[in-house]
Formats: structure tokens, C-alpha cells, sequence
């Protein structure tokens, strides 16, 4: 560490003002701090000033985000081996010949093969959204001169979760400069977007290229080669299709998150994990969180209720709909999102709300759209600044109230 | 019957929104957006004249100028057919009602109309009303059908453009290239929040 600090404080003229790469002094700065708390706090028009810096802050997310990912490269590896056990062709990409040429196996009890297998799928994806992204982040930062934030490794770890592990690698780049500039960086970077970086991403590409994000994750994988359960389509795919599809499915194994689907977004329980991390911290706000639950919960009821006789979805009970398809990533690590939420402590409240009708609602009435969960948030992020203005204004009225009464 | 009316007023608001599912009103969505306050009137103005003009011009076209419309007054009449006026006669019920929304507004919120200024009677060339009552002739609207959608046009729309309002409020803390601030970006912005808005489209109701 010490001889890291010395190379580091041994470059600094070089990019301070007057040095030689002055022009890149952003990007030394984000490789400073990335290793050594800074010693200066947070400043500037975006954010409450906090004896904390905004970099540990987004690096407490990256942290809780760690379970997720590391169930991520297992479950993928699981899900693909199981299928092969069931009687499927390998599937036909780089990444799986680049696994089978480990000479591991197929064995979907063999946990050290499904992770290596996952992370043969996984890590290609991280690192192009961090390479892409990192690109246009930096080369924003230093035309602009901005700082590099952490959370751009937020981003940048949010975004490969929330991808089907097939997706072309130039979909993810595509995506992810999408995200970074359409959705941060033309509104002036970490701290000051409308909405969150990576869901737009995952959006744009969503309905830009819906045949590879929706639906059947694991395409060469052939429906009818398998038995009945693993076959390609995510539970809530196959809930829309047909009633009573998920009496088939085990609630335990969809808490677990040993289902197909997203990456990262299968596993409820370490997203459970990940939001003790982030309340414990105060880093993601318990009362979007419970927002979001009770939505749910109201909506779904209502929903239960009312019934349809043609439409499977109606009658997908509460527990079904929160351990299914991304309801528990997006309520934890999506909708918390300090930037694109409410900023108001009442206002949480609406917004989860108002996240939690949503998702359901585009789940059940949609049939476009079987995973409703990036799209609720992205469509409650565009309300979140109206939620704060009504909440700040009743503030203000209520504030004046009592000064003339006083 | 109300179920239907309800699906009707639900899709005329969130999934053919006005101004983001189609893009109409644009001139004045991007230019009264700035302050929350403002836009809200605007909304409320909006509402007001889509919610007359669109079961007024359904009742002109239907017992007026679509073909036979005519022979209530008359057997004569039955052959006459008068929907080359259509167009005409739906911009003159806008104006006419802009015309009052504006009288009114002058009289009892002086505010409100100062804050609107050009705008107000740019509701009569607003393309939001004209589309929402084109598409009411296209459809085949009955009365009461007209009514529910022009009040829910302007509720779609009147939400949009004060979401859009306090969009741009919270964005005077951003930090916008120079080259995009104002407009530029305002229309990224209206963009990303068509994006959010995609999560309806394909919705049957």
C-alpha cells in the first residue's frame, strides 16, 4: 500500500494544473481515491453534505451487490448444466467452449464447475459494460471535469445482473453507452440523472432488442428437448401462458433463486442480504423498500380478486409475484437508488408505492411485458421529482402556518 | 358500460398518452414545462378545452355533416353529405372554446393567465386537441365515449407535461452541457420519459 501511495503521489504533477496531462487529471483522481479515502468530503449543488464521502457510500452498494453476483455465476452455471442433464445440446457460444475446454465437466452438483461455468458467461459481460462505460464516464469526466465516481461502478455492476447471460456482448455495449451518457452523463454525471443509469440501459435494449432479453433466456436450448419444468422460459413467461403453471414451481427454489432467468436477479435471498447491508447502512432507504412491498401486496390482493377467466396472471398470489423475475433485485438495489428516488422521507413512501401497483399491474395486464419490475421503476423514477414537489411544497405550507400562528 | 368506459379513459391516459405515446402538443409541452405551477394550469386548461370540444365536435359530425347526418331536418336532405367540412367545423369549435377558456381565465384567475401568456391561445392550435378530436372521428365515437376520451387525453397529457415540469425543476441542479441546456435537453429528457411511458404499450383493453 505504501509503495502505491509513493508511485501515486510521485505522478501527481504530472496531471495537477500546469502538469503535462492535465487534461487527464479526472481519470488519476478516480485511481487515487478508488485505493485511499480521499480526505476531502462530497461538495457541490447535488447532494446533502455528509461527513461521508459519495464514493464509500456507492462502494457500500457494490459490496452488498456481492452476494447477488457471486449466486449469479453460480445459478447460471446450474442452470446450464441441469438443462444439459436433462438432455440438451451444449449451448453453441465462445464462453461454453471456452469452458469446456477447462475439461470441468457438466455436473450440475459440481458447485465449483457451475461458478466457473457462470463466470465464463458472466465476466465477458462485466467487463465490456466496464470498459464501454468506463470509457465514456472518463471521457466525459475530463472534457468536463467531473470527477469519476463509484458510482459508476454501481452501474457498471448493476447492469451485467440484470442481462440474460446469452446476450451478444455488442448489445451490452450498446446498452451500457446508452445508459452512461443518455442517462447520466448528458445530465452532468453521478448525482444529477433523472433516472437510473442502468435501467435505462436495460431498458433501451430492451425494445430495442427484445429478441434476445425477454422471454427464453436459454434459446439453444430447445423446449421440447427437455422434460417439462426446465425448459426455457422464465416462471413468469410460463404463468402468463397457462393456468396453474406455477404449482409446478417450488417457492423455495425461486427464494433461493435456482430458476432461470436474469443473471443476478434470481436469488431473493441474497438480495435479502444485500438490503441488511444497505439499511443497515443507510445507504438505501427501508421506506421505498417497504413501499414497494405493501404496493405489491395491495395490488396483487386486488388483482387476486378480482380474477379473469382468461388471464393466468390475475390469479398469481403476493409470494408468487415477489420471488419471481426481478421484483426483489429492483426493490433492493434498483428502486433505492438515492438519485433517481424520491428525495423527500414521505415521499418514499408514494414512490415505492406507486413502484409496487406498477410491477404488478404491467405483470397482469400486460402480455407484452411479463417482467414488469425495471419497467415500474423506470416509469416511477420520471414521478419522483413531482412526488418532492408536492411534499416539499405542503412543507413549506405548513412551516409558514406555524409561523403565523407563532 | 363502465367497464368499458373505464379501459377507454385508461388507455387514453397511460397507453396512447398524447404527448408521449404520440407526440402531440409538442410546442407547448416543451415550452410550459418549466415551472410545476404553470404547467398544472396549463393541464387543467387543456382538460377543460379536450373534455368540451371533443363530444361538442362529436355531436357537429354526427348530426351535421356525416353523410344522411343531415336528415333529421328534412328527407331531403338524406343524400347530403357534408364531412368535407369536418376539419373546418372541429377548428372552430377549438377556437370558439379557446376563445371562453381565455375570456374566463382573464376575468377570475388573472395570475394564472398572465403566467400561461401566449400560450393559452396556442391551446387552439395545440395539436394534442385537434389529434385527440380527429381521433375521436376516426373511431367512431359515440357521445358518451367522446366524453370519457377527451377527459382522459387531457388527464394523459396533463400528466405528462407536469412530470415533465418537475423534471426540469429538479434539473436546475444538474449540470448540463452548455451546447443542450434548455431545449436540447428537454427533449432527451421528453425521450427517456417516452421510454419509461413504452412499459404500457401493447396493453389490451
Amino acid at each position: 500500500m505504501k509503495f502505491l501511495r509513493q508511485q501515486l503521489d510521485k505522478l501527481a504533477p504530472l496531471f495537477e494544473k500546469g502538469g503535462k496531462y492535465e487534461g487527464l487529471y479526472h481519470l488519476y483522481e478516480a485511481v487515487d481515491t478508488i485505493h485511499f479515502t480521499p480526505g476531502e468530503v462530497t461538495k457541490g449543488p447535488s447532494h446533502v453534505r455528509d461527513a461521508l464521502d459519495l464514493k464509500r457510500m456507492m462502494f457500500t452498494v457494490v459490496i452488498a451487490l456481492i452476494p447477488c453476483a457471486l449466486f449469479a455465476m453460480y445459478n447460471t452455471g446450474l442452470q446450464i448444466h441441469a438443462s444439459m442433464a436433462q438432455g440438451a445440446p451444449m449451448l453453441d457460444s465462445w464462453q461454453s467452449a471456452l469452458y469446456a475446454a477447462l475439461g470441468l465437466g457438466f455436473d450440475p452438483n459440481n458447485v465449483l464447475a457451475n461458478i466457473l461455468h457462470g463466470l465464463c458467461y458472466f465476466l465477458p459481460v462485466y467487463a465490456i459494460g466496464m470498459a464501454v462505460g468506463g470509457f465514456f464516464e472518463v471521457l466525459f469526466a475530463c472534457i468536463r471535469k467531473h470527477d469519476v465516481t463509484e458510482g459508476f461502478l454501481v452501474s457498471g455492476l448493476l447492469f451485467p445482473l440484470i442481462l440474460p447471460p446469452t446476450i451478444p456482448l455488442w448489445q451490452v455495449a450498446a446498452g451500457i453507452a446508452f445508459g452512461i451518457v443518455l442517462g447520466k452523463e448528458v445530465f452532468g454525471g453521478v448525482g444529477m440523472n433523472i433516472l437510473n443509469p442502468a435501467l435505462t440501459a436495460r431498458a433501451f435494449l430492451f425494445f430495442a432488442y427484445p429478441a434476445q432479453i425477454s422471454g427464453d433466456v436459454w434459446r439453444a436450448v430447445e423446449p421440447t428437448q427437455l422434460a417439462d419444468g426446465m425448459s426455457g422460459a422464465t416462471w413468469l413467461a410460463k404463468a402468463a401462458a397457462e393456468h396453474g403453471a406455477l404449482e409446478k414451481a417450488s417457492w423455495m427454489d425461486s427464494f433461493i433463486g435456482l430458476i432461470p432467468g436474469s443473471m443476478g436477479e434470481t436469488s431473493v435471498l441474497c438480495c435479502l442480504i444485500g438490503a441488511a447491508i444497505l439499511i443497515f447502512t443507510k445507504v438505501g432507504s427501508w421506506r421505498t423498500m417497504l413501499g414497494v412491498t405493501i404496493g405489491t401486496f395491495v395490488m396483487a390482493a386486488l388483482l387476486n380478486a378480482v380474477g379473469s377467466e382468461t388471464n393466468p396472471m390475475f390469479a398469481v398470489p403476493f409470494e408468487w409475484h415477489i420471488v419471481l423475475g426481478g421484483w426483489a433485485f429492483g426493490t433492493v438495489f434498483m428502486a433505492t437508488d438515492p438519485v433517481s428516488s424520491a428525495f423527500t422521507e414521505k415521499g418514499k413512501y408514494l414512490y415505492g408505492l406507486g413502484i409496487g401497483v406498477m410491477v404488478v399491474l404491467v405483470r397482469v395486464v400486460n402480455p407484452a411485458y411479463p417482467e414488469g419490475m425495471m419497467l415500474a421503476i423506470l416509469f416511477m423514477n420520471m414521478f419522483a421529482p413531482l412526488i418532492d414537489h408536492f411534499f416539499v411544497q405542503a412543507n413549506i405550507k405548513r412551516r409558514k402556518a406555524r409561523y403565523v400562528t407563532a | 358500460m363502465l367497464e368499458h368506459y373505464l379501459s377507454l379513459a385508461a388507455k387514453a391516459i397511460f397507453v396512447e398518452n398524447m404527448a408521449l405515446a404520440f407526440f402531440l402538443g409538442m410546442c407547448s409541452f416543451l415550452a410550459v414545462s418549466k415551472k410545476v405551477s404553470t404547467a398544472i394550469g396549463l393541464g387543467f386548461a387543456v382538460i377543460f378545452v379536450l373534455t368540451l370540444c371533443v363530444p361538442i365536435n362529436q355531436l357537429v359530425i354526427n348530426n351535421l355533416l356525416k353523410e344522411g347526418a343531415l336528415a333529421w331536418i328534412s328527407p331531403d336532405f338524406a343524400t347530403v353529405d357534408l364531412s368535407f367540412l369536418s376539419l373546418l367545423a372541429q377548428i372552430g369549435t377549438i377556437a370558439a372554446l379557446v376563445q371562453l377558456v381565455e375570456m374566463t381565465l382573464d376575468r377570475y384567475f388573472p395570475a394564472l393567465y398572465n403566467a400561461l401568456g401566449v400560450f393559452l391561445p396556442l391551446i387552439a392550435v395545440n395539436c394534442a386537441i385537434l389529434g385527440t378530436s380527429l381521433f375521436m372521428e376516426q373511431r367512431d365515437y359515440t357521445f358518451g365515449e367522446a366524453s370519457v376520451f377527451g377527459f382522459s387525453s387531457g388527464i394523459g397529457w396533463m400528466l405528462a407535461v407536469v412530470a415533465l415540469a418537475a423534471i426540469r425543476e429538479k434539473m436546475r441542479y444538474s449540470n448540463v452541457p452548455p451546447g443542450l441546456r434548455g431545449l436540447g435537453i428537454t427533449f432527451i429528457v421528453t425521450g427517456l420519459m417516452a421510454l419509461g411511458f413504452l412499459a404500457f404499450s401493447g396493453i389490451q383493453l
